[in-house]
């Protein structure tokens, strides 16, 4: 089985780095060839607005909106997050670039600016009972789940930064980051 | 909840990868650039084209226009502080940018000290010409390293040779014995832990981007292909023809960096690059990326 990593801007390396320890084969993103190669995919954290871009330019949109909706698994971090939402809080600008394949509205840095990044120690449940500790930065959150969609985890205010959705996942911070990999191996069981 | 952890500084540099991050001296510029894909945007008075005509000290640009930049964008914004000139960078970090360059194009304000990072809550990036000074710089807290280059020239030149002396570095160390690191950390001028920190891994602690001279989106793709982890573009775009066309292209050239055809395509039709300057002409003490040490 080949994961792919969409490699068009961000911590993409990061991604590959934890699934390779897992022992998976692993193809970097770029084109629809290489995407045809692929039976998952992850989007990584970067600047949404950017990827969306990309994805567009570089003829992804269509393809990855495709076998998504065949359910193709799909696992967003951060900027991921934001293009797999549905909805954006404060509304996608006009010719915005979005997948929109999970029913969840984001809301892009909804902690602040840079200086308000945190780590902090997560539970959740669907991991087992150890906390994930979870890195945010300049973090989206997600403000609204569809029926459809499972809450994964919410900070000790409520605010909800993990769900799932069938073979969509989605996490506002990035696990790419830590040592800990129980969310890539919760992804490839999707 | 920790804020502003090691972590939290280089990991926005992590995201920022394969990026292109553009300098604007308004919001509309600022606009422009992010529409077209920039992953964030340098906020300054004057580009280091600018900067290099006018001539004059150049410091930390009108909290105002900054703060009009970081009202116009969603990404994340970076502003300039002179070299040493901490008063300046905590300014800075409290109008809110997400990002300090501590930067030779400024007229530096301390001949002898950069700033101590660790202070801050706000990352810093910092140029360098070689691995050393990029060590030093880290080892004072910096969360992101570029080539210095010549900023301001439209001339790759100059960031093709750090670049290729920072890298030629660290791949030195790796052939190195555990033995000789002491030895070569004293060379460096570096602090022995880092040093063999990039001996183990093969890599900086931190992610590094090219700056300094980069006009084309060739340019961005040779600094890619070097080995860099993503692309200052200054002067090079607004200095430029079309300046939305070229940064639309730049962003291409970045992401597709091995795709030869695809970089063929996204150079056709640019309009005028930036004159640019041949680096020999240049009196030594104009010089930009000799400030630092």
């Amino acid at each position: 089985m080949n994961v792919g990593v969409l490699a068009l801007q961000g911590a993409f390396v990061e991604h590959e780095a934890m699934l390779r320890r897992l022992g998976v084969n692993v193809v970097q993103v770029r084109t629809p060839a290489e995407f045809a190669t692929v039976e998952r995919l992850i989007i990584p954290g970067g600047e949404s607005t950017v990827i969306g871009q990309l994805l567009a330019t570089s003829g992804l949109l269509e393809p990855i909106c495709e076998r998504g909706r065949a359910g193709m698994p799909i696992w967003g971090t951060c900027a991921g997050m934001i293009l797999l939402a549905r909805e954006i809080t404060e509304g996608r600008k006009a010719g915005q670039a979005q997948l929109g394949l999970m029913d969840i509205t984001a809301r892009r840095n909804a902690f602040g600016r840079q200086i308000d990044s945190f780590e902090t120690d997560l539970a959740v449940p669907v991991l087992g009972p150890e906390p994930f500790h979870a890195v945010f930065i300049r973090a989206p959150q997600i403000d609204r789940v569809g029926p459809a969609a499972e809450v994964l985890a919410t900070l000790p205010d409520g605010r909800i930064v993990a769900a799932r959705e069938g073979h969509l996942l989605a996490t506002a911070f990035h696990p790419e980051l830590t040592g800990d990999d129980r969310f890539h191996r919760l992804f490839l069981t999707l | 909840m920790e804020t502003s952890t090691f972590t939290t500084k280089v990991g926005l540099a992590q995201m920022l990868k394969g990026g292109v991050i553009m300098d604007v001296v308004t919001p509309e510029q600022a606009k422009i650039a992010e529409a077209a894909g920039a992953v964030a945007v340098m906020a300054l008075e004057r580009v280091p084209a600018d900067i290099r005509k006018d001539g004059g000290v150049a410091r930390m640009s009108d909290p105002a226009m900054i703060e009009g930049i970081i009202k116009a964008v969603t990404i994340p914004v970076m502003a300039k502080a002179r070299i040493g000139h901490f008063v300046e960078a905590q300014i800075l970090e409290a109008l809110g940018v997400d990002y300090i360059d501590e930067s030779e194009v400024l007229t530096p304000a301390d001949e002898e000290n950069h700033i101590n990072k660790h202070d801050f809550k706000v990352p810093f990036v910092c140029g360098c010409r070689n691995l050393g000074e990029a060590l030093r710089r880290i080892a004072e807290g910096a969360a992101m390293i570029r080539t210095k280059g010549e900023a301001g020239t439209g001339n790759v030149v100059e960031a093709v040779r750090h670049a290729r002396s920072v890298l030629g570095e660290i791949r030195r160390l790796q052939s190195l014995s555990p033995d000789e690191l002491f030895v070569a950390a004293k060379n460096l001028q570096a602090p022995y832990e880092l040093v063999k920190h990039v001996a183990e891994t093969g890599r900086l602690p931190v992610v590094n981007f090219a700056a300094g001279g980069i006009a084309t989106p060739a340019d961005a793709a040779l600094m890619m292909q070097i080995g860099v982890d993503g692309v200052f573009v200054g002067s090079g775009i607004f200095k430029s023809g079309d300046p939305e066309k070229r940064a639309r292209a730049i962003v291409e050239a970045t992401t597709h960096f091995r795709d030869a055809a695809r970089l063929a395509a996204v150079s056709r039709d640019l309009g005028p690059a930036m004159v640019g300057i041949e680096i020999s002409t240049i009196p030594e003490a104009e010089l930009l990326a000799s400030r630092g040490w």
